[in-house]
């Protein structure tokens, strides 16, 4: 057959059933495909709609996760792996043979140990030990898998960021959320799948924490701002009035309808549904937003109240309410957790900004029936040093602790996670992690999985390799699954 | 049993199945398609995709590998399968058309095609021919293997220009090309795009602006060829050109204005490599010597300043500042990034594979990528003045007096004692690095904060150029808290020293200065990095080139030297296909190689193999002469098709690969800011100098972990996207949005996503609001007079056509619409339209009007290169 030129483009009637369902009805070839590998020769970039949710292969637990990254690395030491042997050799040095290797940001390998001043009791009916600093989490350790056999490549802030939010130290690749948005694509048709929280200010790695790396754009975190518009030139500009946005879409729409007629270029409907994404956003954005018609009760609750707390409570509240509307990933970010000098000091304002709304997120998401499919997870990029800091010579209340990537503890909650359950276990000084090693690989393997997502099968070409989120490593912990 | 078990059963079972075959004549294998294979184009793509998931490298299921002429001649573990001249009797024939039920190769994946099978079957009849290649390094033979088969390793030979039927439309040898192509699938290029569309097309490729005086004048006979081939000289003389075609390259360069991690510094020198890559774009450097420059450009004899300047290539590597880095882990970081780089962009190679084992698909080993890493371990960082015309002379006449303020500043503050005393025990610290304390943390920082500082310190002050002194002092001031407590830095009132040095600088001229590179006069050696860690070394390697490329040049020259011009010697089979193949992409939105930073085997094939070598060998002939390729491929028949999707093709061609036609591209994110800056006549088309930094909502840098927005005053920030100052943990937003990349790592090309935040941005960004009041004002002020005239005028400024009847009638109608909520809401014309003291301008109309500008900005058209 010869095929002549001037042959142009689909019937008006076509690309109206094509535009029809929104976002819907154009992506239906786009379903994971059969062979369960979400082959980038399926998905383009150029996919009308790649926040089309998907479903995965294995039959998930989770829907949705909220990690509550706890930048800077807080002291698994002081707040969740007791040790009471630190005591016995508190003010001496480490024996040679476990730190002649050893990476360390500032002190010296011969810097002497330090025993955690915090008391420590078991809690709940599963007896779990954690420090009473967090009097709040206390009363939910039956609902929390805690992880005391974390570990990961990193001892600095950037890299070691990278490594837990997006797998690999290297810059440049995508961040979990945007993996996982990119396997399940997002429920909600109004709001973006991969919502970013922050307080306490930025942190080291900026936001390469949420970016999409190679992926394209469309997964990448949207940060809700705490100043301004939420979610960056939300608001119409000065004088134009929702109707009038509402006139302008429709006749930027008709254009662009006639402009596809003229040209037959497919990605001007995709263009035509994101304006009318952005538009739905407009309006529930605000709503999301506005928490006044939250009980007093439910406030109380996350602290939004006292000052310490509510900056964070309100973003744990918001995490519940985006949960709540469908959005995959949400991801806050509270900084502050760096403590080389005044550990006890920053102890007790770190704990006081975070321990009540967490808590009150985890038992907000049970009382409503969410926590079954919404995976908590609460960590840093690494715990810290069983040997001291000592900035300040002299100043006992100064002591602080250094990075420390061979033993830190983490802990999830919901979503398949089993509750009221201790996984792992670092040696008798915190140093080392002696039993059920959980390398940062093996974490998000398991993240992954409770999402019903083969970690090895979500992969993505680029420069000519297939890359995951686990790099080549990564297994799931089947011991922390309900 | 495992896979391997269930392949060597296939294999073996396959014995019995060819005595079969010759029985049983219907289940033989498709017939063969008679015509002359040729290894390398025909055969080697298919072995790639089909076999060697499973049969390549040190997968070898059934013992079989088909990466390697010998290996696949010998066969696998149960005999030959390949017999020359033989193919019915040749089992893999047998085995990938599946003669044996339920046994059919490849075991997972798309079968092979009856007219792929053909060809195995003719490659084998005619003989199995399977080339060899001769290598540089005959010692290193064994790994040639895959270059056997890979058509990137080939040298280029110029091929003919093919025949064609119909000789009407070619109008260079690139038609030609694309035309016998197309011819064979029977399938006709589609016509030349309209005269406005070609026109804007040409304007925004060669200039990154919509053309300029589209809005009042017609297009007297752009068809015509004197008249197209004069606009694009022009295009090609302005020196937006270079502004254009640099973005491009700094996205190759990975440049940003900031360190990176966590502090993530301003970088205020930065800006003036960004300066020459636009100027050696406008002079037209030839590639060759753009190369050079880049990666050696210090090591030229006697290289002038602006050379040396160019070595700024390769300053754009992160930095990390953060306390407590191991800065040597930290340098190799940089080397080892350099080494990606040039991979990337001049040998279109992942070497980064082979940082840590050999590369698992391409001809790489480990110790290539090391002697390649060897080339840039020598070399080490320095500043250096750079000052640009007209900058000497104020500054001279200003230096005398600066200096002498400074010193009285310095005197009276008496900063002198105390920073000797502070440099004494600082050194003393170093010395003794077992001591640890403060003054440990003091020499660290200099190390960190101060790029040769601790260097500097180890000088004798009188030993020091008055730059070095200088900087040594304000070092000192911002740190000395550190070791003296930050109550003494108070009682000093160090912090209002500082605060006056800095605005008694900013009132004397100073001298640009340029991040640069050159050779390290006490080089470390360079090692083999086991698993890439730094703390591993294996064996000492020295400089040289993989050994599947020609030989490096020896000479006297320093390496570094040798391998820039070994890059872009006539020899090299990869550096000239790989830069035309990116111009190529830049003007077409996708390489003839899609994959345009990888060329290797796990990148894609060519869709035009004989036309990018044609291109390749063009561009050497013609002395890397840039302009005069991009003018060869903007003046083809190719390049002027119109843009419109053919329906009936798109089933054979979705992805446009055959080029029957041109193809839409969303614009990169600086093009669509330039454009509505331009277009309402905002643009401040000043072109060079240090980076901007356009307004931006607070909460962007309240999310990097420093915010260091100034916002620029005036005209400067209405200037061109590309010189927006480039926050690597905080991007400016627009730039994030429409997909600019993250400038961390080497970006060969960049994504076009369509995201609901790109409409949020275009709709309520102030910036955009802003382009819309002014291009209202421009319409009403340049048409007065009728609605139609005015909407006329208003997309040939935008979108450079005529609006068609429909659109004309749907605008009247949302006129109409719009008046009458304004005159319900009289209170929302200010709002809308806040220019005050515009004269002879209906403040009404003008609001009515900027939400028709802003409509037009809008539109996916405008957005796009059609």
């Amino acid at each position: 057959m010869k095929v002549e030129p001037l042959q142009y483009g689909p019937s008006r009637r076509e690309f109206l059933q094509r535009c029809a369902g929104g976002l819907g009805s154009i992506a239906l070839w786009h379903l994971m495909d059969s062979e369960g590998r979400t082959a980038t020769r399926a998905r383009r970039v150029t996919d009308p709609a790649p926040l089309q949710p998907r479903v995965p292969k294995i039959a998930p637990e989770a829907k949705n996760v909220i990690f509550l990254f706890m930048a800077g690395g807080p002291s698994q030491l002081d707040l969740f792996d007791p040790k009471p042997e630190l005591k016995r050799w508190e003010g001496q040095p480490l024996p040679h043979s476990l730190t002649q290797h050893l990476d360390l940001a500032f002190i010296k390998p011969t810097a002497k140990i330090w025993a955690s001043p915090q008391d420590f009791c078991a809690r709940g009916n599963c007896g779990m030990e954690i420090s009473d600093a967090l009097p709040h989490l206390a009363t939910c350790v039956d609902d929390i898998c805690l992880v005391r056999s974390m570990i990961t490549d990193q001892i600095n802030h950037h890299p070691g960021q990278l490594m837990m939010n997006c797998g690999v130290s290297m810059v440049g690749r995508p961040s979990m959320g945007a993996w996982v948005n990119y396997g399940l694509g997002s429920e909600s048709q109004d709001l973006p799948g991969f919502v970013v929280l922050s307080s306490g200010g930025g942190t080291s790695a900026g936001s390469a924490n949420w970016g999409n790396g190679f992926l394209p754009s469309s997964y990448q975190g949207v940060p809700f701002r705490s100043t301004g518009d939420p979610v960056l030139y939300l608001s119409n500009p000065p004088g134009m009035s929702r109707r009038q946005q509402r006139a302008r879409l429709d006749v930027i729409r008709d254009l662009n309808e006639q402009r596809f007629l003229h040209t037959g270029d497919a990605e001007i409907a995709s263009r035509i549904s994101s304006y009318e994404l952005a538009f739905r956003m407009q309006l529930a954005a605000p709503g999301l937003l506005d928490i006044s018609k939250e009980s007093r009760q439910t406030l109380d609750l996350y602290g939004i109240n006292k000052e310490a707390s509510k900056s964070f409570g309100t973003n744990c509240l918001l995490a519940r309410r985006l949960v709540e509307r469908g959005v995959r990933f949400v991801q806050l970010f509270q900084k502050g957790w760096d403590a080389h000098s005044n550990l006890n000091k920053n102890l007790k304002r770190q704990c006081g900004i975070t321990d009540q709304p967490t808590a009150a997120l985890l038992k907000d998401l049970k009382q409503r029936g969410l926590l079954e499919s919404t995976l908590v997870i609460w960590g840093g990029e690494f715990g810290r040093t069983p040997m001291v800091e000592n900035r300040q010579p002299g100043r006992p209340d100064s002591l602080g602790r250094d990075h420390h990537r061979l033993a830190f503890s983490l802990w999830m909650a919901g979503g398949g996670i089993k509750g009221g359950h201790v996984f792992g276990r670092s040696d008798d000084l915190g140093f080392k992690v002696v039993e059920d090693p959980v390398h940062v690989h093996d974490l998000h393997a398991t993240i992954l999985h409770c999402l019903g997502l083969d970690h090895e099968e979500l992969t993505y070409r680029h420069q000519g390799r297939d890359f995951r989120l686990t790099d080549v490593a990564g297994k799931v912990v089947r011991k922390m699954l309900v | 049993m495992t896979i391997q078990g269930v392949i060597a059963a296939c294999i073996l079972l396959l014995g019995t199945s060819t005595d079969q075959t010759t029985a049983k004549p219907a289940a033989s294998p498709s017939p063969s398609s008679n015509k002359q294979v040729r290894f390398t184009n025909d055969i080697a793509p298919i072995l790639r995709h089909h076999c060697f998931s499973c049969h390549a490298g040190t997968k070898q299921s059934g013992g079989l590998r088909l990466d390697q002429r010998k290996a696949a001649l010998d066969g696998g573990d149960s005999g030959p399968v390949i017999r020359p001249g033989n193919s019915s009797g040749s089992r893999l024939i047998h085995l990938v058309t599946g003669t044996t039920p339920g046994l059919r190769m490849p075991l997972s994946g798309k079968s092979l095609t009856s007219r792929q099978v053909g060809l195995l079957r003719d490659w084998i009849d005619q003989g199995a021919h399977w080339p060899e290649v001769a290598t540089s390094d005959p010692s290193n033979s064994g790994r040639a293997r895959k270059a056997d088969i890979h058509w990137a390793f080939l040298p280029v030979v110029r091929p003919p220009v093919p025949e064609v039927e119909n000789t009407s439309w070619p109008r260079n040898p690139i038609d030609a090309f694309v035309l016998a192509k197309l011819e064979a699938q029977d399938i006709e290029p589609s016509p030349e795009a309209e005269p406005g569309t070609l026109i804007r097309r040409l304007s925004l490729d060669l200039v990154g602006l919509p053309p300029s005086r589209v809005g009042t004048s017609r297009f007297p006979g752009a068809g015509h060829t004197d008249v197209y081939e004069r606009m694009v000289d022009q295009l090609l003389d302005s020196e937006h050109y270079g502004e254009k075609w640099a973005r491009h390259w700094l996205d190759l360069a990975r440049y940003a204005d900031s360190d990176g991690y966590e502090t993530d510094g301003p970088r205020p020198n930065a800006w003036r490599y960004r300066q020459w890559v636009i100027e050696a774009f406008n002079s037209n450097l030839p590639f060759d010597q753009f190369t050079i420059e880049q990666l050696a450009g210090d090591l030229i004899l006697h290289p002038t300043i602006e050379q040396k300047v160019a070595t700024g290539f390769n300053r754009n590597t992160l930095t990390n500042r953060e306390g407590g880095m191991d800065l040597e882990m930290l340098r190799i970081e940089r080397v080892m990034d350099r080494t990606d780089t040039l991979g990337t962009v001049w040998l279109g190679l992942t070497l980064g594979c082979a940082s840590c084992h050999d590369h698992k698909y391409d001809p790489i080993s480990q110790r290539d990528y090391y002697q390649l890493f060897a080339f840039f371990n020598s070399a080490v960082e320095v500043n250096i003045e750079a000052p640009l015309a007209g900058e000497m002379g104020p500054y001279l006449r200003g230096k005398p007096e600066y200096d002498r303020k400074r010193r009285e500043l310095l005197a009276q503050y008496k900063v002198a004692g105390l920073q000797g005393e502070w440099e004494k025990n600082t050194l003393e610290a170093a010395n003794n690095p077992n001591a640890g304390g403060d003054w440990i943390l003091a020499w660290e920082i200099l190390a960190v904060d101060f790029d040769g500082g601790q260097d500097i310190l180890r000088l004798v002050p009188s030993r020091r150029t008055w730059k070095q002194r200088d900087r040594m002092t304000d070092h000192f001031l911002k740190w000395y808290g550190i070791v003296a407590g930050e109550e003494r830095v108070k009682e000093l009132k160090f912090k209002e020293l500082r605060d006056k040095l800095k605005s008694l600088s900013e009132k004397y001229p100073a001298l640009s200065e340029a991040q640069t590179m050159t050779e390290d006069l006490n080089p470390p050696k360079s090692h083999l990095l086991i698993r890439g860690n730094y703390r591993q070394p294996g064996p000492e390697v020295h400089t040289n080139t993989p050994a599947v490329m020609p030989p490096l040049p020896t000479g006297p020259e320093p390496p570094r030297l040798r391998l820039a011009r070994w890059l872009v010697s006539p020899e090299n089979p990869l550096v000239a296909r790989v830069t035309v193949n990116r111009l190529w992409q830049e003007l077409f939105g996708t390489g003839l190689v899609k994959t345009s930073e990888n060329f290797g085997l796990r990148g894609d094939p060519p869709s035009h193999p004989q036309l990018l070598d044609w291109l390749a060998s063009e561009f050497v002939a013609t002395n890397w002469d840039t302009k005069k390729m991009l003018k060869l491929m903007v003046e083809s028949a190719a390049y002027r098709q119109s843009s419109r999707v053919r329906e009936p093709l798109q089933g054979r061609d979705p992805d446009n690969r055959l080029l029957a036609r041109q193809n839409r591209l969303r614009l990169p994110a600086e093009l669509i800011r330039d454009s509505a800056l331009s277009v309402s006549g905002l643009l401040d088309p000043a072109v060079g100098g240090p980076s901007i930094y356009p307004p931006q909502p607070p909460s962007v840098g309240e999310l990097a972990y420093e915010n260091q927005w100034n916002e620029s005053q005036g005209k400067d920030r209405y200037r061109r996207g590309l010189y927006i100052y480039f926050k690597r943990t905080g991007p400016y937003p627009q730039l994030v949005a429409f997909d600019s990349p993250d400038s961390l790592t080497v970006c060969s090309r960049r994504q076009r996503s369509t995201t609901p935040l790109q409409a949020l941005n275009l709709l309520n960004d102030p910036v955009f609001v802003e382009a819309a009041q002014a291009l209202a004002t421009r319409v009403l002020r340049e048409a007065p007079g009728s609605f139609e005239a005015q909407i006329d005028h208003a997309f040939r400024l935008c979108l450079a056509r005529s609006p068609t009847a429909s659109e004309n009638h749907r605008l009247i109608e949302y006129y109409k619409r719009s008046a009458i909520a304004l005159e319900q809401n009289p209170n929302q014309v200010d709002a809308l339209f806040p220019p005050q003291g515009v004269e002879g301008i209906d403040r009404q109309q003008a609001a009515i009007w900027v939400g028709i500008s802003s409509t037009l900005l809008n539109l996916d058209e405008f957005i796009t290169r059609e």
